[in-house]
């Protein structure tokens, strides 16, 4: 959500059970206009939270001019001091994953290890132990690159694509109506379109290429990973993802107020087609 | 080529003003006019009056042309009057902030076992935990309504259940006097009703073949307002719609909701599609999992509760079953209690793999825990003798805790570093993500906001199915024989024929002196 109504918006999405305290409220407030002036970002974001056994992880994402690529994630414990994250390559992705299920330290040079055999020739007696070395701050970055590609949701109009392919924020955009805002089409995957390209002719008859250039949560696989609710005395539309619990995004119809939090263990929920 | 290009351009050309002039004839929703039409209509009006200045007074003109198509145009339809789910919940929780009536019961009032819950915000927002203030006082009132229409003797927050459709708020509350006996008797009621049912069936006149299965007994159910079933649980949606009663928990729905994993949908009256197959509906397995969450996570400063006095001390082996406040409790410093795991204690009795908080002997059948060899882990290491189990006792300190999966249970912290002299000592459980508790002075409180599942690790694996049980009993005259060889069956039919012949004999030499007697 973005820092200038980080104030507020912490209120709407607090029923999934997570807010911040005063003292950490502030702290982003002074730290987060610091922070964007030192690198230069167009707008930062507050991202979320990810909890660790002995320390928390606070997350802040800058954006630059194009809302889509270029982003940047930080880290810092005390809400304070912020450190830049390395962007997650596909080589991390498949290390982080091969190596790290457990919960998070809260320590970012803890050095996760896996070891692996690998048996060679035809004989399995030569075996070689492969060992993959991961520290925590890689596997941070790499979660949330991951949440992010999976799960950061906006409402279908809040960017627009201009027409030099940049992603930009529409400053027209209303918000969704109160109807609109009860079915899930109308709410987009912001990251790269993966679904968009093998639509029929007929699906995409209908679709705006400035505003429909996302996924829509609908497509998601399985079925029903989304919980969409009106909350806060039934004024705020929130979404809750059940894919990473733990990521909420609120929209209040017929404004433009719209964001999403994570705050949660950073692990995913690879139970999710038994629970449902 | 230039005059190709040339071509196509005015062709783009012509297209973009095609698709601008339908982009102007589109009609507003609200008006139904367009802006082609009103430009139209202004210029004429403009040709017509040539006004002197006319661009200042241009939206004046606009405004004019526009009132003219409204005159004698108004709607004689009547509003068709909507109410929509907003409005709905409005009415309902306006009832939350009616004054009570007669101002006689005030006295009363003041010594209603209200919460404070703003009190328990304020700490929680500290921890970082909470559902927005607004909607904490919301719960306040909801709470306030729950004990006065029920007149229960003690109630508290117990925290929020997320779901996928609606969520569950939960309160926690002490049974009333006389209550217990009435749940019994209908209890009662309901298996003889069972009874009946079943001897109704054995009078029918073409009886379906009996299943030899026989399902392992059934462990008792607690008894109210002991162990599991201590605590009534009421839930609501919203705060200000009706609160629901909550039945009490038994074993079997303990032990079967240990091994799946669902996520509520915020109807009490879902039916709980699992393996293995759960013994009632939502609001049973949302009983169970409050059980189950209370067992593990409500946990108090060391010395607030003190073991009871009624326990004799011929009663050693009994595990103390009760608590109570410690009158002489004298607060702990928050750092110390944010540094040793020592220093909490469980105040909620630990449910066994049998299901229940206190061991039942079930030794009609000996062979009944088969099936809980599956369950990992509880927080307690599990006896190695099968019997009698033993959990640990009441108010054991949370640093005797077990690990699971490498995680360590609990994490401890203090809500601020900057003030830390003013700060609350908070206790996050890692084994039930969403469960918090806070302690400040005498002050301490659990909470738990969360989606109602238990830590498992790398990931759930369902329990396998049992083995299809036998169609019929093996026997020699259905089992498969084999076939025999040539040789096996000349043999075979060379012993008929002697034996044929023979008898063959025999009959003939039989003959021969039957004639000879003749």
């Amino acid at each position: 959500m973005d820092s200038n109504s980080l104030f507020y918006s912490l209120e709407l999405v607090a029923g999934s059970g997570h807010t911040l305290s005063v003292e950490q409220r502030t702290a982003l407030q002074t730290s987060l206009v610091i922070l964007k002036k030192n690198y230069k970002f167009h707008r930062v974001l507050f991202w979320g939270k990810i909890l660790g056994l002995k320390e928390d992880y606070f997350i802040a994402q800058g954006r630059g001019e194009d809302e889509m690529k270029d982003k940047k994630n930080l880290y810092s414990f005390n809400c304070m001091d912020w450190f830049l994250l390395p962007p997650a390559t596909e080589s991390m992705i498949d290390q982080v994953s091969k190596a790290s299920k457990k919960r998070f330290k809260g320590d970012p040079s803890y050095v996760y290890e896996h070891l692996e055999i690998r048996r060679q020739g035809d004989e399995a007696e030569e075996e070689i132990w492969v060992s993959t070395k991961v520290s925590e701050e890689s596997r941070l970055a790499v979660t949330v690159h991951q949440i992010d590609e999976e799960v950061s949701v906006v409402p279908r109009g809040a960017f627009i694509k201009s027409p030099h392919g940049l992603v930009e924020v529409n400053r027209s955009f209303g918000g969704l109506s109160r109807s609109e805002a009860g079915k899930i089409d109308n709410f987009l995957h912001f990251c790269e379109p993966k679904n968009l390209k093998k639509k029929s002719i007929m699906e995409m008859a209908e679709l705006n290429p400035a505003l429909d250039f996302l996924d829509v949560l609908r497509d998601d696989i399985p079925k029903g990973s989304w919980s969409l609710q009106f909350e806060c005395a039934s004024q705020v539309c929130v979404l809750r993802s059940l894919l990473w619990l733990g990521l909420t995004f609120y929209h209040v119809p017929m404004t433009p107020q719209h964001g999403y939090m994570y705050i949660g263990d950073g692990i995913k929920n690879l139970d999710l087609p038994f629970m449902l | 080529m230039d005059i190709t290009d040339g071509n196509q351009n005015t062709d783009l050309r012509l297209r973009s003003a095609e698709s601008f002039k339908a982009f102007l004839l589109k009609s507003s929703s609200k008006s139904g006019l367009n802006l082609y039409d009103h430009i139209t209509r202004l210029l004429i009006k403009v040709m017509n009056e040539q006004p002197q200045n006319v661009v200042d007074v241009i939206e004046d003109l606009s405004r004019d042309v526009k009132q003219e198509y409204y005159e004698d145009k108004q709607s004689t339809l009547r509003e068709l009057p909507q109410t929509t789910a907003e409005e709905l919940l409005a009415e309902q929780q306006r009832a939350l902030f009616s004054h009570p009536e007669d101002s006689e019961h005030e006295d009363e009032l003041v010594e209603i076992p209200l919460p404070n819950v703003s009190e328990i915000g304020f700490y929680l927002e500290q921890a970082g935990v909470g559902l927005g203030r607004e909607e904490m006082q919301r719960i306040f009132l909801a709470l306030k309504k729950l004990v006065e229409s029920q007149a229960l003797p003690r109630c508290r927050l117990w925290g929020k259940i997320l779901g996928t459709e609606s969520n569950y708020i939960v309160a926690e509350a002490d049974y009333r006097e006389g209550e217990e006996e009435d749940e019994q008797i209908t209890e009662e009621v309901a298996e003889e009703r069972d009874a009946e049912m079943e001897k109704s069936q054995e009078n029918e006149m073409d009886p379906l073949p009996q299943s030899t299965y026989k399902p392992p007994p059934v462990v008792q159910k607690e008894a109210i307002g002991t162990g599991a079933n201590k605590f009534v649980y009421y839930v609501c949606k919203e705060p200000g719609l009706p609160w629901v009663k909550l039945p009490p928990v038994s074993p079997v729905q303990i032990t079967v909701a240990r091994q799946i994993r669902k996520f509520f949908t915020g109807k009490l009256d879902t039916p709980i599609n699992s393996y293995p197959p759960f013994p009632g509906n939502e609001a049973n397995y949302l009983r169970a999992q409050i059980a189950r969450i209370s067992a593990g996570t409500q946990v108090s400063p060391q010395g607030f509760f003190q073991a009871g006095e009624e326990e004799g001390d011929e009663e050693d082996e009994v595990p103390r079953e009760n608590c109570e406040m410690n009158p002489d409790f004298e607060s702990i410093p928050v750092a110390e209690m944010a540094e040793s795991l020592s220093t909490w204690v469980h105040h909620v009795q630990h449910i066994l793999q049998q299901g229940r908080c206190t061991w039942i002997n079930m030794a009609v059948k000996p062979g009944e825990d088969s099936n809980e060899d599956v369950e990992d882990e509880e927080r307690e290491e599990e006896p190695d003798e099968p019997e009698p189990e033993v959990g640990p006792p009441l108010l054991t300190p949370l640093s005797q805790d077990a690990e699971i999966l490498n995680t360590p249970p609990w994490s401890s912290k203090l809500s601020s570093t900057l003030t830390s002299q003013h700060a609350v000592a908070v206790l996050r459980s890692n084994l039930w993500p969403g469960a918090y508790t806070y302690a400040f002075g005498k002050k301490f409180e659990n909470i738990y906001v969360g989606w109602g599942l238990k830590y498992t690790g790398d990931g759930h694996s369902p329990a396998v199915p049992l083995a299809p049980q036998k169609e019929y009993p093996s026997g020699p005259e259905i089992t498969e024989a084999l076939d025999p060889t040539l040789e096996e069956e000349q043999a075979l039919q060379e012993a008929l024929e002697e034996q044929q012949a023979a008898q063959e004999e025999m009959e003939d030499t039989d003959e021969g002196e039957e004639e000879d007697d003749d």
